[in-house]
């Protein structure tokens, strides 16, 4: 009972990172009928967020130590962190501390800019081209995004602390009433799952209570009625690209103390989440949203050495046998509307 | 001559030309200028020219008659070299088994994934195949790791049983003794031309894939395929089942990449299983595009363009951008090396992607339709664009009625 | 006698009845309309001949065989052609391709793995689908982009498509849909011709009367998913039942 309670939490950030990357793709799929394979690359630019962030409240300069001379006689210098110098020394540690959650801050006027020098500048062109050249021109961009990223911050993966305060592991056991010690989750995973929610949760309800969010569901229900409206769906499309971003850029940026960002993370993390989006149901929401979290879970039972020494290597490909599945079971997946992407 | 007619006879004959003396004219600056470095007429980089062009020849015939962009054949290229290696380890150092049995296994398996993956169209299709592939390359790392020797890859080694093999039999994968490593170099003046065993093997091989291609182009099979992009409704009313001719197509396209797969490692004995990954299945779908996906020429020529910069920008590093600039005033020449330094060197994936990106948004049809339409515009500089266009158009589409 | 016999069929989708105890038999070599106001269940009707829908209940025999459960290429390979309402032809084809395709069905069956045979040797076909174009007269566009044909040379193309596969029955889905009165007029003076010169049972859903009544011998109304009288054009018109379910549309506006 407590090592299947266990696989359910671990299951739980993986899934909310896959829930969060598909949801994006469902949004921009679902209003620009966009297949938009440079979505994980946005997700690994947000992770790279954070790491940027903390880069700088790590800059600093040389300056004289005031203690003195070394042995020689010679002045010693001390490395002193700009932050620090002008915020003080408790408040510049506490930024530093802190430089993942603040990059969410950080991130969101980015990752908006990004999708929206991204629809406008290419995207745009591409409504009206077949599917096959929509993923052929983002597949070309998500490449271009990845070797940019690992021009300037390298090939290896850049190990990213989240705030002190959060380091540690929260014996969920104990509060269950099993041993202690027998369901331990880290709190960041925690943290990165309530984040998920309250994003997800955040995005449903601007659909469901805005106008804005209303016409956009009209517009991804039957875009041209409501074009003939008079309704300048193209901008709020172009939006939409941005929110999907920055949604992707903020699953990355909260991810990065979970998987130390590497350039390569967006490729990995895309190709699950199209698997996620097509279980889901191209086009569905709450589809995107339950099949992220169902696989991220599947997963990581599919670790447990009890099911591996069944199944050996099950681990490795159950998302995409699962995604077989549905697709020759249910092809419109679990939650797909009719007509969208047939014929 | 060979059944074809007399446009496509002369462009098998001019490919064939070019393919067999490539070691000539990929070599045509002296072995000790400064331009050597863009010669290409060495056998490694012109045996991937061929294997990647049989690749790229056979995607076509799935993608460019059928439409059906799969993400997944890299996984076909993959299981056909962990075969040959197989058959090199257990049979024999003679590549002739192995290369069979690559494109045997490669068949079959593309039987097994085809008949899947073809339940679904569009994107689904995509994606689908992706999985596949994708689970294919988890495995072969993870559980296969018996079979495939995970991550450090297969390898031949002395204790193989090589049970066809005698005491003398060549250590190295050969054509009935001919080892494919070794060549003939031939000096004239300060030219270099090598030629190799292992090239002229693959040449060959690439010369009867692309007579197959083309046959395959003009015979009524190829239209159908062609019928299928165009309407799968109008064809299932007009009494043709559409399941056995897209998979055909899979399965030829398939063996073909099982074909690539097994001559890669009989030119050098190794698999690994980074050869199945999804952007090795990109790299080929790109090579199709930029040389034009349906046209016959556009594959061969897109995997040669690619595997050759590929080469070149690889070897460019600051040195020798500063060496090209030298004549330029300081400032200046140190802008352009920074400027360019990225894109070259371990920048080529970054060109690469670069690439990708102009040929999809500005050239949809590829080098070939590229080539026709600058031909066009300086045979008829009369016409306007829009007819030259529409002529175009219509070129690609006559083709079977010759 | 009759080539097309359907007996009692039905089809429901989820609440809506869409057709229910149909009964009709098309007799060979005559032009047989099924007319209707919308919403009758006519395009219903039709995608349960060719394969495209099943039927709840019923049959529908073709010439002594059942077509239920079959698919549309089996359906088309026993004898059933259909056009469709918005020509279905291959666009990115020419126009001779576009005959070849039906020419090389219609001998080699649904598949057939003839990837190494020219084209150019196949001669009876060649020359069988020349004869088609030049009998449509489509001969002078053979090397066109079908797609960039006019909508009447789209129109006529399918017909001759269906045609060179000398079917026993050819199902029209308004094939003047959409079209001007002069398109129409030639599509009418060539179902004429084709059914003077041919053996060929020809059923056709159609909703502008002066089509169906220049061509039809019978007439099948149709109306609420079930036929309400079958007769000759002559009757037809007068009857009280028909004007009722047009609701007072007159015939030649309808």
């Amino acid at each position: 009972m407590d090592a299947i309670l266990l696989q359910l939490l671990n299951g739980l950030d993986k899934g909310s990172a896959y829930a969060l990357i598909a949801l994006g793709l469902t949004l921009i799929f679902g209003t620009l009928g966009v297949v938009n394979f440079a979505h994980g690359a946005l997700f690994m630019i947000g992770a790279f967020c954070a790491v940027t962030l903390s880069k700088i409240f790590t800059l600093s300069h040389k300056a004289a130590e005031p203690s003195g001379t070394d042995f020689l006689g010679n002045p010693k210098f001390e490395d002193v962190l700009y932050i620090k110098e002008w915020f003080g020394d408790a408040a510049g540690a506490w930024l530093l501390d802190w430089s993942v959650p603040l990059s969410i801050l950080f991130a969101i006027p980015i990752m908006l800019a990004i999708g929206f020098i991204m629809e406008r500048g290419l995207i745009k062109h591409f409504y009206k081209r077949p599917h096959a050249d929509q993923i052929l021109v983002t597949f070309g961009l998500a490449i271009v995004l990845q070797e940019v990223i690992k021009y300037f911050y390298g090939a290896n993966p850049i190990p990213t602390a989240a705030p002190e305060a959060f380091r540690g592991s929260f014996d969920f056991g104990v509060l269950l009433g099993f041993d202690p010690n027998a369901i331990i989750y880290p709190y960041w995973r925690l943290i990165y799952f309530a984040f998920s929610a309250l994003i997800i949760g955040g995005v449903f309800a601007f659909l469901q209570f805005t106008t804005f969010g209303m016409v956009v569901r009209a517009g991804m229900a039957d875009r041209e009625t409501v074009g003939l409206l008079g309704i300048n769906i193209d901008k709020r499309f172009t939006i939409m690209f941005g929110i999907a971003a920055a949604v992707a850029g903020l699953a990355g940026v909260m991810y990065a103390p979970i998987n130390s960002p590497n350039y390569h993370m967006g490729m990995d993390f895309l190709v699950l989440s199209f698997v996620v989006v097509v279980v889901g149901g191209m086009g569905s929401l709450p589809g995107a949203v339950l099949a992220g979290f169902l696989l991220g879970i599947l997963e990581s039972f599919a670790s447990m050495n009890e099911v591996k020494d069944i199944l050996p290597g099950i681990d490795q490909i159950i998302i995409y046998v699962v995604a077989i599945i549905i697709l020759l079971t249910r092809p419109r997946g679990l939650m797909g509307r009719k007509g969208v992407m047939e014929e | 001559m060979l059944s074809l007619n007399k446009k496509d006879f002369g462009l098998l004959l001019v490919v064939a030309i070019l393919t067999l003396a490539a070691p000539i004219i990929l070599n045509p600056f002296p072995a000790n200028s400064g331009m050597a470095q863009f010669n290409a007429g060495y056998p490694d980089l012109m045996q991937r020219f061929v294997i990647f062009g049989i690749f790229a020849i056979g995607f076509n015939i799935l993608f460019g008659l059928t439409g059906y962009l799969s993400f997944g054949h890299a996984a076909f290229l993959g299981v056909g070299s962990y075969s040959a290696v197989w058959m090199m380890k257990l049979l024999s150092m003679n590549v002739i088994p192995a290369i069979l049995l690559s494109v045997i296994v490669a068949g079959l398996f593309s039987v097994v994934i085809g008949y899947i993956s073809l339940r679904r169209s569009g994107i689904y299709f995509s994606i689908l195949t992706l999985a596949f592939a994708q689970m294919s390359f988890n495995l072969a790392y993870s559980v296969l790791t018996p079979i495939t020797n995970g991550e450090t890859g297969l390898q031949i080694s002395l204790n193989d049983p090589r049970i066809l093999d005698g005491a003398n039999a060549p250590s190295y994968p050969n054509l009935f003794g001919a080892q494919m490593n070794s060549a003939a170099t031939v000096e004239f003046g300060s030219w270099i031309f090598t030629f190799s065993v292992g090239y002229y093997l693959c040449a060959v091989i690439m010369l009867a894939a692309f007579y197959i291609s083309i046959r395959v182009f003009r015979s009524p099979f190829g239209m159908m395929l062609r019928a299928v992009k165009s309407n799968q409704q109008r064809m299932n009313y007009t009494g043709l089942n559409t399941k056995p001719y897209t998979l055909a197509a899979f399965v030829i396209s398939g063996m073909y990449a099982g074909l690539a797969g097994g001559l890669l490692a009989s030119m050098d004995p190794l698999a690994g299983a980074e050869r199945m990954q999804w952007t090795a299945s990109g790299e080929v779908v790109l090579m199709t595009i930029l040389g034009g996906a349906g046209t016959l020429l556009g594959p061969v020529l897109g995997a040669g363009f690619i595997k050759y910069f590929e080469n070149i920008f690889s070897k460019i590093n600051d040195n020798v951008l500063h060496g090209w600039f030298s004549f330029m005033p300081d400032g200046f020449e140190n802008f352009l090396v920074t400027v360019i330094h990225p894109f070259v060197g371990k920048g080529w994936n970054l060109t690469l992607g670069l690439l990708f990106m102009l040929v999809v948004i500005f050239l949809p049809g590829g080098l070939v339709e590229g080539g026709q339409r600058f031909g066009r515009v300086f045979r008829r500089k009369d016409r306007n664009a829009g007819s030259v266009e529409a002529d175009a158009a219509k070129q690609r589409n006559q083709t079977a009625a010759e | 006698m009759a080539i097309l016999e359907v007996k009692n069929v039905g089809k429901r989708f989820g609440g809506l009845q869409a057709l229910s105890d149909v009964n009709l038999s098309i007799v060979e070599n005559t032009v047989h309309a099924i007319i209707g106001p919308n919403g009758a269940g006519k395009s219903t009707l039709l995608n349960c001949l060719v394969g495209k829908l099943i039927p709840d209940t019923g049959s529908v025999m073709f010439d002594g065989q059942s077509v239920l459960g079959r698919k549309p290429y089996e359906i088309n390979q026993m004898g059933i052609s259909r056009v469709f309402q918005t020509p279905e032809i291959f666009g990115d084809l020419s126009v001779q391709e576009n005959m070849l395709i039906p020419c090389f069905a219609k001998r080699d069956g649904a598949f057939r793995m003839n990837a190494f045979t020219s084209i150019t040797t196949q001669r009876d076909i060649l020359d069988k689908a020349e004869e088609m174009l030049v009998e449509m007269k489509l001969a002078d566009k053979r090397h066109m982009h079908a797609a960039s044909m006019s909508r009447g040379d789209k129109r006529r193309l399918e017909i001759a498509m269906c045609l060179s596969q000398n079917p026993r029955l050819l199902l029209l889905d308004e094939p003047t849909a959409g079209m001007a009165r002069a398109d129409t007029n030639n599509t009418i003076d060539l179902l004429k011709q084709i059914k003077d010169e041919r053996d060929i049972t020809i059923a056709i859903i159609e909703h502008d009367m002066h089509v169906v009544f220049s061509l039809a011998e019978r007439i099948t109304v149709l109306a609420q998913g079930t036929p309400l009288v079958e007769d000759t054009p002559d009757k037809i018109k007068g009857h009280p039942k028909v004007r009722e379910a047009y609701l007072g549309e007159s015939q030649d506006a309808a």
